[in-house]
């Protein structure tokens, strides 16, 4: 596949507005207008953005406790996510899950999985249903590489290799886990090599180039609905941001963030499309206007949406004839 | 006395003990160079060293089940599951294994661990992050479980479970983290498991708080006493041992009892405490047990619905005038 033939403009639209909605996430939950902590995805965008790129509206998708950047690639509302963390009954949980469990079904995202590693056996389970009842359909699931060490997803990477399952596992190796860095949890150097021992390929790839993300995702996808199989995929990543609200961010020095933001995969992008031809100024700074247009009508909607009704926390538990 | 948070009296004892005992050592995720994400173990990396200050990967099994093989050699560890909800990615080895290794020995392995877990809702962060598992391990045969309310009881009873040879449960509730209290400097102050603590003494009524509750049992007690309603406030502060007998005394004297919660309400640990109360102590009582606890819905996320689930001052105060001859709320 050479440059061309990777649509590098939807690409970019796809990962300016993750990039854009989450600083503005981060700048209303300063304001107090977002309750809680949030889980930001700047600096991973290629990964969400090459990944979905390929995928259909009903195949699987499934996130962890930092989704909104999977959500918005696979094509959850930006207006109903911001709803979401506004708490809002329009939100894409109606405002019973929050931003650790954005998702929305009807676009073949989960509720997010805000336990680490919990979401690898759900993967292999829609998989295995996939398998069954349709001809292609895929489910993918992202994680971290600090998830990789919890055994739920061993075992399910386990299962799903013995049983050839059309699930893509992609783990986000953004070299910290909370705190601790991957030195520290792995004694090995990249986690794909895993992969072998669960008898699956394991691909490890630039997850900064969206180019090479897109690339290898697209074929780890391809093989699965051909199934044959799954694919383990490793993206090698950095979170420009703090684990979470309140990181100090401690435990890596202020070089190595700035190494890393040099690698920043939009600027990255930007230039791409300007060495391909793809874009001149002028069209990243109408796709600029675009998006911020998108994310303003999403902080509006979401401001103006009601509120839930107390009686609503009952409702949900159960399946009733209702809804 | 000097006041300290409960954040720090943890800190403390965890210190203490690992200064009195070399078998003492803590493991768990981001406990080391990052201080707990919530700060516990702040520093203890430094004084200790990485051996004893142990950051582990995200592993809750290994974690609980590497601390019960080290128990049961001889080691005293304190591990730590960042959230009570995480709890149930060490389910086995919580459940089938530390709970009944003393036991399927024939008393013969020793199990000193200590799990220390947080509890209780933060504020909106929902399902998975907020809930308190406390009474999921009562039904447990084997396990003590701790669930302090206050700094000097969370140092107390921190430094009994530790110097204790049993598999404790200690749930420290998030929101209690900084609030401060005198606690004495007694590096052998303990508090034993099993003595409840009359956190206030009254007539009419018995409020029996656990944990994060005990605060707002004591707010709604002020309120009642405005009333001219004195409400006794109890907090058990261990659940497994329970100390009954004064339970059953408060019931008593007051003759009405709430028993208030953030637990879910059904199957929650009032549920246990009342069937007990109901066994033991009905011949004392001018009215129904009341619970007052979380609605039986996941934790949401939208401070407006959370609200609505968890308990409140309000609650409390509902309860205890409806079992004074109001109406019921
Ligand atoms: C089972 C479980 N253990 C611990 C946590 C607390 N926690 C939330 S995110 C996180 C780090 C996850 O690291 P990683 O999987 O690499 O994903 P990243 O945060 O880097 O995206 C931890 C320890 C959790 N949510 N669930």
């Amino acid at each position: 596949m050479s440059g061309s033939e990777i649509p590098l403009l939807q690409l970019y639209r796809t990962m300016l507005t993750i990039r854009r909605f989450e600083e503005r996430c981060n700048y209303l939950f300063m304001q107090g207008r977002i309750p809680s902590t949030l889980h930001l995805y700047i600096g991973q965008e290629a990964v969400a953005a090459g990944v979905c790129a390929h995928l259909r509206r009903d195949d699987y998708l499934f996130s962890t406790h930092r989704p909104h950047g999977h959500a918005i690639a696979k094509g959850v509302e930006p207006r109903a996510i911001m709803a979401e963390l506004y708490g809002k009954r329009t939100g894409c949980c109606k405002g019973k899950g929050g931003s650790m469990h954005v998702g929305d079904v009807r676009v073949g995202m989960f509720p997010a999985v805000a336990i680490v590693g919990a979401n690898a056996p759900l993967a292999a389970g829609a998989a295995l249903a996939a398998k069954w009842l349709d001809k292609d359909r895929v489910s993918v699931c992202f994680f971290g590489e600090g998830a990789a060490n919890e055994g739920a997803v061993h075992e399910a990477m386990n299962m799903a290799a013995i049983w050839d399952l059309p699930v893509v596992y992609v783990c986000e190796n953004n070299l910290y886990a909370a705190s601790t860095p991957f030195s520290k949890a792995f004694k090995i150097q990249n986690v794909a090599d895993r992969a072998a021992a669960y008898g699956m390929p394991g691909v490890v790839v630039d997850g900064n180039d969206v180019e090479a993300v897109y690339r290898v995702a697209g074929e780890a996808i391809a093989r699965a609905r051909r199934r044959e199989g799954p694919t383990l995929i490793e993206a090698k990543t950095y979170r420009l941001c703090g684990h979470s609200r309140s990181d100090p961010r401690t435990y890596r020095s202020r070089e190595e963030e700035e190494e890393w933001a040099k690698r920043d995969p939009i600027p990255r992008l930007a230039g791409r499309l300007k060495e391909l031809g793809l874009a001149t100024d002028e069209t990243l700074a109408s796709i600029e206007q675009e998006v911020q247009a998108l994310i303003d009508e999403a902080v509006r909607f979401a401001e103006e949406s009601p509120l839930p009704e107390p009686e609503e926390t009952l409702q949900h538990v159960f399946w009733t004839e209702e809804g | 006395m000097r006041e300290i948070t409960f954040a720090e009296a943890i800190r403390e004892a965890l210190r203490e003990e690992m200064h009195r005992d070399a078998s003492v050592f803590i493991m768990g995720e981001d406990v080391g160079v990052f201080g707990g994400v919530f700060g516990v173990t702040a520093g203890l990396y430094e004084e200790f060293g990485p051996d004893r200050v142990r950051d582990t990967p995200i592993s809750e099994s290994a974690i609980v089940g590497g601390g019960l093989g080290a128990a049961m050699m001889g080691m005293r560890p304190v591990v730590e599951i960042m959230f009570g909800d995480f709890l149930m990615c060490a389910g086995d080895q919580i459940v089938n294994q530390a709970a009944k290794a003393r036991y399927m020995s024939g008393g013969k392995a020793k199990v000193p661990l200590t799990i220390r877990v947080t509890t209780g809702a933060p504020g909106s962060a929902a399902a998975q992050h907020s809930q308190s598992p406390e009474s999921w391990f009562m039904n447990v045969p084997g396990l003590k479980i701790a669930v302090p309310a206050t700094p000097a009881d969370a140092k107390g009873l921190l430094k009994t479970a530790i110097r204790g040879e049993d598999p404790v449960l200690f749930f420290e509730h998030k929101m209690l983290y900084a609030v401060r209290g005198p606690v004495p400097e007694d590096p052998d102050f303990t508090i034993p498991f099993g003595a409840a603590n009359l956190a206030r003494a009254g007539r009419d009524l018995t409020i029996i708080a656990i944990g994060g509750m005990l605060a707002k049992a004591l707010e709604a007690a002020d309120a009642l006493s405005q009333e001219g309603i004195e409400a006794e406030v109890i907090d058990p502060r261990t659940l497994v041992p329970l100390d009954k007998d004064a339970l059953i005394r408060s019931a008593a004297k007051t003759g009405r009892v709430v028993i208030a919660h953030e637990a879910h309400k059904r199957a929650g640990p009032g549920a246990e405490i009342a069937a007990l109360l109901a066994e033991e102590a009905v011949e004392y009582l001018d009215g129904p047990i009341m619970r007052v606890a979380a609605k039986n819905v996941p934790i949401p996320y939208s401070p407006v619905l959370e609200e609505e689930v968890l308990p409140g001052v309000d609650d409390i105060l509902a309860a205890a005038r409806f079992l004074m001859g109001g109406a019921k709320a």
